[in-house]
């Protein structure tokens, strides 16, 4: 029998320290949509998402009753868009809106290219869309691969992708460049990963399959403040011990949800995700390991460390673990970054060294609005070769803050968050990205 | 068996275990385990229950503990136990 202690622990987590499921995430290959068209093709993929996803946000919401565990999002990927248009990409952007809007999902994930080798037509059209398809839509979210530790780096990829983002920000300049904040750059991109704004339903999935994504900051913060003073194993071991409790519910309820709505159980991410409200803190937790503040020299190691022994507790706690798991370091999302960025404690390039051990990038991070495509590209192309070389996934989601320069704060609401504009280093770098082409894979890639 | 972990908490009166496990009882909910106690005035009671005989379902079950909340005024939470378990058992 559990005993009281125990149902207190799990209660408290709840209702003190902001544990929750991040996310239930329903993936649906589109591929079967596909239709010369584009009129045609949308309104199968919406027919389509509104038949398999009907049943997603009232079995979500029924799992939150019984359980008694908050599920914040319910939320939709699907295929890369950019492999089922054979023309105007622009219809289904809409229809995918649309759908998302009709079954309740706060975002919908997959208006998507893979271009790390190359782009193909309809990729280029998909680029060439993207700034239009965000100011339009509310709750679609793109992304584009640019990079693998196979291919390399497509830099006419890189290229272009700095100037979709300026772009995107001029386009949404009067609500602080939100469609920027639905864009992420990859290196490395995950087909099952169930977090927005990455998330897409990749080609070598099933035809449907439940996603979950767990988080808890606050627990693991409030475990650490048990152990004050202690050596990093002990660290360690408490980080290890709380994400393999944390990641247990994420499995029961991705097992309760393929039940629920016979779908195939995907997988469970086992991310600590923050949000902006205090006590969901990535950066608090490394402040607890003894840093004044997030930026602080042992900002990386405390994140590797902590990085490290979230995957190692939870993946023991899931039969598929998979998706990103490690921890996010998105700086608008997070109180404690937030707070560090402001006061000039992290800079851009912490950060990216901060990426090199996290789980994914630079992450919802405001830049001056007269930063340059050219600057934006540099900045994707670097975070793209850490991802390459590292054999690790990596991404860029930065947000030009239109008429706003570093120290001003944009607001975007919800999970999304505020930032304060961090500076960009303002040195040229226009031959470099004009060069375009490929950047080799690097020589380890070639395992076999 | 279906369990299920009921809470129940608030300011302390006569007779609220008494209410509650007559309501149960008449849901043909069986009490598995108790524990209750009083801090600084607030009553607090964890119920562990069998739901599977009940001729509701979950949120039925919930539904008809709501006159009992609002006639006690208290706090009445029920939640299924396998979140309990799939945290603290292996």
């Amino acid at each position: 029998m559990i005993e009281t202690g125990e149902i207190l622990q799990t209660l408290r987590m709840i209702q003190e320290e902001h544990f929750d499921v991040r996310t239930i995430t329903l993936g649906i290959n589109l591929l079967d949509c596909s239709d010369r068209d584009p009129q045609v093709c949308a309104e199968r993929v919406y027919e389509k998402i509104c038949l398999m996803a009907k049943d997603l946000v009232s079995t979500g919401e029924h799992i939150e009753r019984e359980f008694g565990i908050p599920i914040v999002n319910k939320r939709i990927s699907v295929t890369p868009v950019s492999l089922i248009c054979q023309g105007d990409p622009l219809p289904i952007a809409r229809a995918l809106d649309r759908a998302a809007k009709e079954m309740g999902v706060n975002f919908l994930g997959g208006y998507s290219a893979l271009m790390h080798k190359g782009a193909t037509r309809a990729d280029e059209r998909l680029l060439a869309s993207i700034p239009e398809a965000l100011s339009t839509t509310e709750r679609l979210c793109s992304s584009v691969n640019v990079a693998s530790s196979r291919a390399g780096i497509n830099m006419n990829a890189v290229r272009e992708m700095g100037q979709v983002i300026r772009k995107t920000a001029e386009l949404t300049a009067d609500r602080d460049g939100l469609g920027c904040a639905k864009l992420v750059v990859f290196a490395n991109a995950v087909e099952d990963n169930p977090f927005m704004a990455g998330a897409f339903c990749g080609v070598g999935e099933p035809e449907c399959a439940i996603n979950v994504g767990v988080s808890g900051p606050g627990v693991v913060k409030r475990a650490l403040e048990e152990v004050k003073g202690e050596p990093f194993d002990i660290v360690a071991e408490t980080i290890k011990r709380t994400a393999f409790k944390i990641t247990r519910v994420g499995q029961l309820v991705a097992r309760e949800a393929s039940q629920r709505m016979g779908i195939p159980f995907g997988i469970v991410d086992l991310s600590l995700a923050p949000t902006p409200a205090r006590g969901d803190s990535v950066a608090h937790i490394l402040e607890e390991m003894g840093l004044e503040s997030t930026g602080a020299p042992g900002t990386t190691a405390a994140l590797a460390l902590l990085n490290d022994a979230v995957k190692k507790g939870g993946v023991m706690a899931s039969n598929h673990v998979g998706g990103l798991s490690g921890a996010f370091i998105p700086v608008s999302e997070d109180i404690g970054m937030i707070e560090a960025a402001g006061k000039g404690n992290l800079t851009l390039e912490k950060l990216e060294a901060m990426t090199c051990v996290c789980s994914v990038g630079l992450d919802m991070i405001a830049i001056p609005g007269d930063t340059s495509a050219e600057t934006i590209s540099g900045i994707i192309a670097d975070e793209a070769a850490i991802g390459v070389v590292n054999h690790k996934t990596t991404a860029v989601r930065v947000i030009p803050a239109v008429g706003k320069k570093a120290g001003d704060r944009v607001e975007f609401g919800g999970l999304l968050g505020y930032a304060p504009v961090m500076p960009v280093n303002p040195c040229g770098n226009a031959a470099f990205i004009a060069r375009g082409g490929r950047i080799p894979a690097p020589l380890h890639s070639l395992r076999n | 068996m279906r369990k299920a972990l009921i809470s129940v908490t608030g300011l302390d009166a006569t007779g609220i275990i008494a209410r509650v496990a007559t309501k149960l009882s008449e849901l043909n909910i069986n009490i598995l385990d108790i524990s209750q106690t009083i801090l600084g005035g607030y009553f607090t009671m964890m119920m562990i229950v069998d739901i599977s005989g009940a001729p509701v379902d979950f949120d039925g079950i919930n539904q008809a503990l709501e006159p009992i909340r609002e006639e006690l005024k208290m706090e009445i939470h029920m939640q299924r136990m396998d979140i309990f378990d799939a945290m603290h058992r292996i």
